[in-house]
């Protein structure tokens, strides 16, 4: 009646994590669902559940160590039940099979056989991450776990099956946890697009001489007086929560990329995957480094929807909270280091998505407006760009259409 | 006893309990199985399969007297013989028992023959032994035939009878009354009346077969009705007055009250669990407020390592469910982690002719549940195959969740709706939505071409109806 308490891969990529504090101690009765520990991954503190009932027997790991996926970290069992050959088992070193391991994903196969045409139906999965394509390997659901995931557009790839060999049931889907994975998706989704003999030519090549990503840079200047206006009116609305700049930026972004789909994008190795809803990453700094959160369905948000968002995620990023699924599946990324004081950087892409931008310090510039030089608040931005999904020219069009919605706020409501 | 120290003890050699103990076995458990009586329980000896012999007599007779001549068989004066029915329903049942006998011996199961009781500390005694489980204790007991008293109903094993009785009877009686018609009252309707008794059935809720979807309970009722079976449903037996030779019943129906004279009454309103006599008490199982078995989800009592399976660990009381709960209960006493028990889809059988079957909710259910269902149904008048055997009586109807297509329940009534309903189980088990069960390629002319259809119509793309 013994079960071993195993580290489990708690985010995609995570291959080993800290035990940061054990929540529960040796005699202690547990309930599965109870929070055992909590586990510092690559990417976040979160919380090892206990995943059986009785009463935690032995604690194998202190507090601090690192553990590797799969390794045996506790024992739960009943209270005067022998473990002694568990215990040992641990002792020899034996590593225990992952909990739910995950195959290393295959490289997606573009939704198509060899069909010649270069513009395929739109996939029935609208999913941004994982469960069809981009990310983790093959998912165990249920035929009806598949279709609720589909239509409530919920991302079966993070969630933990409680079916047989973890298969993903409907009873997976009930909880409030699901719910919150994604927002109802709308109709759309993505296409994959197969490369052309060109694309894949300036792919190999650039890739040779640039790196695997290999990036091109634009820059551009944008007058910021009207979008200052724009949000020093919105805020003396006196409504919560305020506006920033770079919810304004957030916004343009998504709305520019929503009429340039080409920059909206995942290098999927055989072909090109164009969303048709932005999912914006947010580059924030935290205390051991960096994540980027995702806003997701920016396109379709309001501003004051996108602030609010933002700002929650940003301060849950800080505070390490995040689920994995609030940090993957991004098509686009933008950096800000414009509150750091740096007038103009650039931003390495975060793949498979194909474009990140840099944004920087919105500062009172001398420019020559209406033929006079006077003073105005400029902003310097810098699209990274990777050159094997994006031209140079259809970078630039993107960016002007970038420019004009900030430099007229209202277009962004056209 | 040589070694009277077993992994397992199980207290019981019925379907629940000797599956328990294959399982245990399998696993590498010294595993011990009690039993007062014969092995393989009620089930094999007093209920599920005499009775499945007996109904396959009943069947015959009938297809004899109703439907040969049409069928091109021309027979001579048909004799009913149920006397002979039921010796040969004995021996089906002495070969099941024996060959659960074998499955002991094959697993090394140590078979005790007596009433074990429960001692503290994981012992059972039984006569002048003691046995001592290591691991676990599993109580299997079952339950018994009981009587309706509060009815002037108690069984006298000559008037007012059981299943019991009923399974043993030289010749059918000319005429019984049945008083409760679920599964097992319908079973025996079915039987005495193709035996030439006559049946009266008496349920006191609105319906027979109660628990089944209302459609079934109608089909069945009109097909009874046209055999000449009395349906007296809503009925309550207000008083009966027994004699060894007969028994007058005062039946109250739609405000009416009746008289139904008959040699014998069949009572078959439910059964009382086996729960007293073990010793429970003292080794600290409990029960609750209603005196039935307290078990947790993991069907552990609440004394630790006495685990409860079958009829006495709560409902339904069908023997396919208690051999999950054997199996279930035998794995975690091995320390394994078993899928756990989908109480919701327990396939429920009454094997009349036609037969019904059923899993998951009746659509009074989805209604109760204020669910947004679809009703997919193919009636048999439409399948080629019931055609050509002449046993068009029936249907099969699905219960389709209406946004993502989930099968919220089925009900086949049906010639053969006992072997049809698994598709529907396998589904359900697996969440498969009717798109994969209309999918999956039908063997044409089948009756379960019927379940494909009924998937299909609750698209609206029924295609021979």
């Amino acid at each position: 009646m013994a079960t071993k308490v195993v580290m489990e891969a708690l985010s995609p990529t995570m291959e080993e994590g800290r035990l940061v504090e054990w929540h529960k101690h040796e005699g202690d009765a547990v309930k599965a669902g109870d929070v055992l520990a909590e586990v510092e991954t690559d990417k976040a503190v979160m919380e090892l559940p206990a995943r059986a009932d009785g009463v935690l027997r032995k604690v194998l790991v202190a507090a601090g160590a690192t553990v590797p996926t799969g390794g045996l970290v506790a024992v739960i069992g009943g209270a005067d039940e022998d473990i002694t050959a568990l215990v040992k088992a641990a002792g020899s070193g034996k590593r225990e099979a992952p909990a739910e391991p995950r195959a290393p994903a295959p490289p997606p196969k573009p939704a198509t056989s060899a069909a010649p045409t270069p513009t395929l139906p739109a996939s029935r999965f609208p999913l941004p991450v994982g469960a069809e394509g981009g990310g983790g390997g093959r998912v165990k659901a249920s035929p009806l776990a598949r279709r609720i995931a589909r239509e409530r557009g919920l991302n079966l790839a993070v969630l933990r099956g409680s079916g047989p060999g973890g298969r993903v049931i409907k009873r997976d889907l009930e909880g409030a946890a699901a719910v919150a994975l994604a927002p109802a998706t709308p109709a759309g989704g993505f296409e994959d697009v197969p490369l052309t003999q060109i694309r894949k030519t300036i792919a190999r090549r650039l890739a040779e001489s640039l790196g695997p990503v290999p990036h091109f840079f634009l820059t551009v200047e944008v007058d910021m007086e009207r979008a200052w206006e724009a949000r020093e009116a919105l805020n003396a609305l006196g409504e919560e929560p305020k506006i920033s700049v770079n919810d304004i930026i957030v916004k343009a972004t998504a709305q520019a990329l929503r009429q340039h789909r080409e920059c909206n994008a995942w290098w999927q190795g055989e072909f090109i995957r164009y969303f048709n809803d932005v999912h914006i990453g947010m580059a924030v700094a935290v205390e051991q480094g960096l994540i980027t959160p995702v806003i997701r369905y920016a396109d379709q948000k309001g501003l004051r929807q996108l602030a609010a968002e933002a700002c929650d995620l940003s301060q849950r990023a800080r505070d390490r909270k995040l689920a994995p699924e609030e940090y993957t599946g991004s098509t686009f990324s933008i950096s800000n280091l414009g509150m750091l004081g740096i007038d103009e950087f650039t931003a390495v892409i975060n793949p498979p998505e194909a474009g990140i931008l840099a944004i920087g310090a919105v500062t009172r510039q001398p420019v020559v407006h209406d033929g006079a030089v006077t003073a105005r608040r400029r902003m310097r931005m810098t699209m990274s760009c990777d050159h094997r999904v994006i031209d140079g020219a259809t970078g630039a069009r993107f960016l002007q259409t970038l420019v004009r919605m900030l430099e007229n706020p209202l277009a962004m409501v056209c | 006893m040589a070694n009277n120290t077993f992994d397992v003890i199980i207290l019981g050699g019925g379907p629940a309990g000797y599956v328990c103990a294959i399982r245990a076995a399998q696993l590498g458990l010294n595993t011990a199985v009690v039993e007062r009586e014969k092995l393989g329980g009620v089930c094999v000896n007093i209920g599920c399969i005499p009775s499945k012999a007996l109904l396959h007599s009943a069947y015959v007779a009938n297809l004899l007297k109703h439907d040969a001549k049409e069928l091109g068989v021309t027979v001579g004066e048909v004799k009913l013989d149920y006397g002979t029915a039921m010796r040969r329903s004995r021996q089906v049942s002495e070969q099941n028992s024996k060959g659960v006998e074998f499955l002991m011996k094959k697993h090394k199961v140590t078979v005790v023959h007596g009433t074990g009781k429960l001692l503290p500390g994981k012992k059972v005694q039984v006569g002048n032994d003691t046995l001592t489980a290591t691991k676990a204790i599993v109580l299997a007991t079952g339950t018994r035939v009981k009587g309706l008293p509060q009815a002037g109903l108690e069984l006298n094993k000559t008037s007012v009878i059981s299943s019991d009785e009923a399974l043993f009877l030289e010749q059918a009686p000319k005429s019984v009354a049945i008083v409760g018609a679920g599964a097992i009252g319908v079973e025996f309707a079915d039987i005495f009346n193709a035996f030439g008794t006559e049946v009266t059935l008496i349920e006191v809720l609105p319906r027979i077969l109660p628990v089944e979807d209302a459609e079934s309970s109608a089909t069945i009722a009109r097909s009874f009705k046209k055999r000449g079976i009395e349906v007296l449903a809503g009925a309550k037996v207000k008083s009966a007055k027994v004699t060894p030779k007969k028994v007058t019943l005062e039946v109250e129906a739609g405000g009416k009250s009746r008289t139904v004279e008959v040699e014998q009454v069949l009572v078959a309103t439910g059964r009382a669990l086996n729960l007293e006599g073990f010793g429970l008490e003292q080794a600290g199982v409990k029960l609750t407020d209603k005196g039935l078995l307290q078990v947790d989800k993991n069907l552990q009592t609440t004394a630790p390592g006495v685990y409860a399976i079958g009829d006495i660990a709560g409902p339904p009381m069908l023997a396919h469910k208690g051999s999950r709960e054997g199996i279930v209960v035998a794995e975690r006493i091995a320390g394994q982690q078993p899928h756990p028990i989908r109480y919701d889809n327990v396939p429920s059988v009454t094997y009349c002719h036609p037969e019904v079957a059923s899993i998951g909710l009746t659509e009074d259910q989805c209604k109760e549940r204020k669910l947004d269902y679809v009703v997919g149904k193919f009636p048999l008048t439409a399948s080629g195959r019931a055609r050509a055997t002449n046993e068009t009586e029936g249907f099969v109807k699905i219960l389709r969740d209406k946004q993502y297509g989930e099968i919220l329940g089925a009900h086949i009534v049906a010639s053969h709706a006992s072997e049809m309903i698994h598709e529907l189980a396998v589904a359900r088990e697996n969440e498969y939505t009717v798109e994969e069960v209309e999918l999956a390629i039908h063997a044409h002319p089948t009756l379960s071409e019927a379940v494909a259809e009924a998937a299909l119509d609750s698209l609206g793309r029924v295609l021979h109806a």
